[in-house]
């Protein structure tokens, strides 16, 4: 019966070949949806790793975490030096990395940091940031790319660049007494990292030292290298990442700074957050995954009308199969089994094109979004898409299997066309 | 010899008629005897393709009775009369008799594949193809050439030739031809009933030989008129 049904197929090899390719094509792209979902996801959840918690002036864990991780929105208040400092000091903590946001160059956010950045800053399972090209920064006036930056703005080591103040794209007020001469390109990360320019703290304080409310202080201007000779310790950052010394202390300390009195102050888990976040996306996800879904159906429905228009020209097939003796539900299996065929091929198919497109992009995925896809079997959700579009399948092919059936039961023998 | 045999078809006081609809077939008594060949004469519209669907068992009988081999087809279940169609009698068509995506020794063993009994009586898939290659060639066609082709690409007449062979293929009881020789020519179709008569002979089968052609009925012993048989159809007419 499956040779029969084969055959039948084989026949038809013209049609059969176009249902198998849209049942192939709406299948990879389901399962590719599904596991660039997955992927996305969990590159997602480990933008950040590594660090036990982000401190901020109080704040929405979301919006402490746009502003620290993601490098969008606007700090609402700071945090000052000295609690910073009492913080950083305790003995439950291992390190800590200040941030300092305000400042831009060309669209991108320029980030106040120190050296510990570049230490201990981890993202994916625990990948540390690793250098293109230069080095970290040392000097004041020194800067380090993400490789976004460098590959938008086509900037090279040794290349210089004005920071602006403020973070529109297009700015008016341009530090521009003080340049930056770029030591170091990061490799791509596929985190926000890639859009961000680094510059040390001190760098940070020197640029606005004759600067005050948002405006240059006229007739007070400090060139580059006076500003060296002075204290270029920060007043305040926005916030700090904390590294603990051993990871059971996490709450002791986030409820020690929620609870501190000399300034408003948030901890926040970057996990937690970072899933809290990724659920707002949830949304988009889904309107992702329904296409995707629609076009399976699109796809079947291709399938139903090419079994159906064959419907037809088949019915003399049919009686000569019940004239030598097979049954109505012989024909019913026959059907259904040639559906499921169809099919069982297209998901085949449409898996062995997805490995083929995955295996393609997998390099230029990784070096230019940092989105690691894996080449391993299919995971659980996608065996759920393949089954549901069998599923659907073998729904599908039992709509003209019925109506052979039934045909085959009143036709009889003699089909008259 | 044929005497000791129970006949192939016996019916008496047969009527059909699709439900609340009158009678379309109302036949008194009509019998087939073994190995015997019958030309039934029935134009379009005289319930020939009623009285082969059930002959074949596809429906069944509103009243009287219907013996094929001395059994009662409306006794046995839905699934054992296609059963008993495929172990004891072989079908040829007007045209396009043949499956389109199987060869043609395939198509001839079609005749076995639903068949236990026919296999039976053959043996092996070998045994099977070795017989349905003699019977396509005792009917006149050049096997090894042909079965390299696809069907589709076979006459109407070699068609018929290989639907011939597949009706005959483990010798069943009983073989239907209705208007097989429709879509040939003249002298084609003389061949053609003599070539038949020579394998249905040798394979000790009844041949219900249907045709609206009444010039063929001087080929047979014995010829029957199916209007003037159906009662339902006369007093239709009248």
């Amino acid at each position: 019966m499956l040779r029969l049904a084969l055959k039948s197929l084989l026949n038809r090899r013209g049609t059969v070949l176009l249902t198998v390719f849209t049942i192939a094509i709406s299948t990879a792209l389901l399962v590719g949806v599904e596991r660039l979902r997955g992927e996305t996801r969990s590159s997602f959840a480990s933008t950040l790793s590594g660090t036990d918690l982000i401190v901020g002036a109080r704040a929405g864990t979301v919006q402490l975490l746009l502003y620290t991780v993601f490098r969008l929105g606007e700090p609402t208040a700071n945090v000052s030096w000295e609690t910073y400092r009492r913080i950083a000091d305790s003995p439950m903590v291992a390190w800590t990395v200040p941030l300092s946001l305000g400042d831009s160059h060309r669209g991108y956010r320029v980030l106040g940091t120190s050296a510990e950045y570049f230490e201990h800053y981890r993202y994916g399972s625990r990948r540390q940031l690793e250098f293109s090209a230069g080095a970290p920064f040392d000097g004041v006036y020194e800067a380090v790319l993400g490789a976004e930056v460098a590959r938008a703005l086509s900037h090279r080591v040794g290349d210089e660049l004005v920071v602006a103040h403020g973070i529109g794209r297009v700015s008016f007020a341009e530090h521009d007494d003080k340049p930056f001469r770029v030591v170091g390109i990061l490799a791509a990360t596929g985190t926000p990292v890639d859009r961000t320019v680094h510059v040390p703290l001190a760098g940070i304080e020197a640029i606005h030292l004759d600067w005050q409310s948002g405006t240059r202080m006229p007739g007070r201007a400090i060139s580059a290298e006076e500003a060296l000779q002075q204290d270029l310790t920060p007043r305040s950052i926005t916030a700090f990442l904390v590294g603990m010394e051993n990871r059971v202390q996490t709450f002791t300390l986030q409820r020690q700074v929620n609870e501190y009195r000399a300034e408003a102050l948030s901890a926040i888990l970057p996990g937690v957050a970072l899933q809290q976040l990724w659920s707002l996306t949830g949304v988009a996800e889904n309107a992702l995954r329904i296409v995707a879904a629609c076009v399976v159906v699109v796809g079947l429905l291709g399938m139903l009308t090419a079994l159906l228009t064959t419907l037809n020209e088949r019915r003399r097939e049919m009686a000569i199969l019940r004239s030598v003796g097979a049954r109505p539900r012989t024909i019913l299996g026959l059907m259904v089994l040639e559906a499921t065929a169809l099919a069982g091929a297209g998901l085949l198919l449409g898996l062995g094109l997805l490995y083929a497109i995955l295996a393609a992009l997998r390099e230029l995925a990784a070096t230019r979004f940092g989105l690691f896809l894996g080449m391993g079997p299919p995971s659980a959700p996608e065996l759920l898409a393949l089954a549901g579009i069998l599923a659907g399948a073998l729904l599908v092919g039992l709509v003209p299997a019925l109506l052979a059936y039934r045909r085959s039961l009143s036709d009889g023998l003699t089909v008259r066309i | 010899m044929s005497e000791t045999k129970p006949p192939v078809v016996a019916l008496e006081a047969l009527r059909f008629g699709w439900p609340g609809q009158p009678d379309l077939l109302d036949l008194d008594d009509l019998r087939i005897a073994a190995g015997e060949r019958l030309f039934l004469e029935g134009p379009s519209g005289s319930g020939k393709s009623t009285l082969l669907n059930l002959l074949a068992g596809i429906l069944v009988p509103r009243a009287g009775r219907l013996r094929v081999l001395g059994q009662d087809l409306a006794n046995l279940r839905a699934g054992a009369r296609d059963r008993f169609r495929a172990d004891h009698v072989g079908f040829i068509f007007q045209q396009f008799n043949l499956v389109p995506y199987l060869g043609l020794v395939e198509n001839v063993t079609l005749g076995c594949r639903f068949s236990p009994a026919r296999r039976a009586r053959l043996g092996d898939a070998a045994a099977q193809a070795r017989e349905a290659r003699r019977l396509v060639a005792a009917l006149g066609l050049d096997v090894d050439a042909l079965d390299r082709r696809p069907v589709t690409g076979l006459s109407v007449g070699q068609q018929q030739r290989v639907a011939a062979a597949r009706a005959l293929i483990g010798a069943p009881e009983l073989v239907i031809a209705d208007e097989p020789t429709s879509a040939l020519d003249a002298t084609a179709r003389a061949a053609f009933v003599e070539l038949l008569f020579a394998e249905v002979e040798r394979a000790g089968s009844a041949l219900v030989f249907v045709s609206h052609d009444p010039a063929l009925a001087a080929l047979f012993p014995r010829s029957l008129s199916l209007p003037a048989l159906n009662r339902a159809a006369a007093t239709e007419a009248a």
